[in-house]
């Protein structure tokens, strides 16, 4: 009988590691940032580039930044989960624009629509390197004390939304 | 001095296309050779986050360019190797080092190797001395030493035919 037994509780092991192990998402490399404040940044505005933001502005309120580019197509398919974000007026939705051009960035915003409270230029990506940001887009939700609780890797979806981030926000902001 | 035109001509081409490939065999951006040779010697030893099975010297993408020019600016200011892979550990996690650190962790991973092995160091010990125990000098029965004996009669009869 232990003859049968012993490669079958092998191969039971074999399947369990591979069910796990080709169930993970290799492109989703967890952040080391989360719990950590948030990376310090003093960046201009897109639609006011003489005025400067920092993540001290932002202090006293759950806020989410969201890494964003003119040229990233995964940006456009989670554009419409963002806008029904900022209609929500849930949470503030604060743009990181990432190696982007400027005049590029706002016609994006004018064709789409425009869900950020305001975007932030990055334009040699030196804040993104910071944030540790490798895919655009990327979604961070930050708390009153300005630190990382949350991260969102890739475009955000309707569930993704409403079964993480929201619970995440709603606990934060309490 | 049709001919002598021609092979000058040929010997214009061949300068001219050695000096064009010497030309592209030149690094880019080659202001310090002594510090591009420690960003390309540290750059083999960390992952390229866009596509994962290319180190960060090997990388086109955009991020890798990024993160060597970020790289070269921190040997620059003097940082030493350790304070470089520290500088993207902090931001990337330990993805980004192709030889992981010793963490509890990843013990699994380091010490995986070392349990197989021991494990099959075990399981031949057992097969040896099971093997050595069934095959070990024991006198033979009656009925197996008659078959023996039938069997070493009949060779040479077989050899006839």
């Amino acid at each position: 009988m232990t003859r049968y037994l012993v490669p079958l509780g092998l191969f039971a092991v074999l399947v369990g590691f591979l069910f796990v192990g080709l169930g993970l998402n290799p492109r989703e490399v967890p952040s080391p940032l989360i719990d950590k404040p948030a990376p310090a940044f003093s960046l201009p505005q897109l639609h006011r580039p003489d005025q400067s933001l920092t993540q001290n502005d932002l202090r006293g309120r759950v806020w989410l930044l969201n890494v964003w580019a003119s040229w990233c197509v995964s940006c456009r398919q989670e554009h419409p989960v963002l806008m029904d974000l900022a209609r929500a007026g849930l949470v503030p939705v604060y743009g990181l624009n990432y190696k982007d051009r400027r005049e590029d960035a706002l016609a994006w915003l004018q064709e789409f629509g425009d869900p950020y409270a305001a975007s932030l230029m990055d334009a040699d990506g030196r804040i993104g390197i910071d944030y540790g940001v490798y895919g655009v887009p990327e979604t961070f939700v930050i708390d009153k004390a300005g630190v990382i609780r949350y991260k969102h890797i890739g475009p955000l979806t309707v569930e993704g939304v409403r079964q993480k981030i929201l619970p995440v926000i709603k606990e934060l902001q309490r | 001095m049709k001919r002598v035109k021609r092979w000058m001509g040929a010997v214009a081409c061949a300068v001219w296309f050695c000096s064009a490939a010497l030309a592209k065999e030149a690094p880019p951006l080659a202001e310090d050779p002594v510090l591009e040779q420690r960003l390309a010697r540290l750059a083999e030893e960390l992952r390229c986050l866009v596509c994962q099975n290319e180190s960060l010297a090997e990388s086109r993408a955009e991020l890798a360019n990024d993160l060597r020019r970020e790289v070269r600016e921190l040997m620059r200011q003097g940082k030493s190797d350790r304070e470089v892979v520290d500088f993207l550990v902090q931001r990337y996690g330990d993805f980004v080092l192709y030889r992981p650190p010793l963490k509890s962790k990843t013990l699994l991973l380091w010490g995986g190797p070392f349990i197989l092995l021991a494990v099959g160091v075990v399981v031949m010990g057992v097969y040896l001395r099971r093997r050595g125990s069934r095959t070990a000098d024991r006198d033979l029965s009656e009925h197996e030493r008659q078959r023996a004996e039938a069997l070493l009669a009949e060779t040479p009869g077989e050899e006839k035919t």
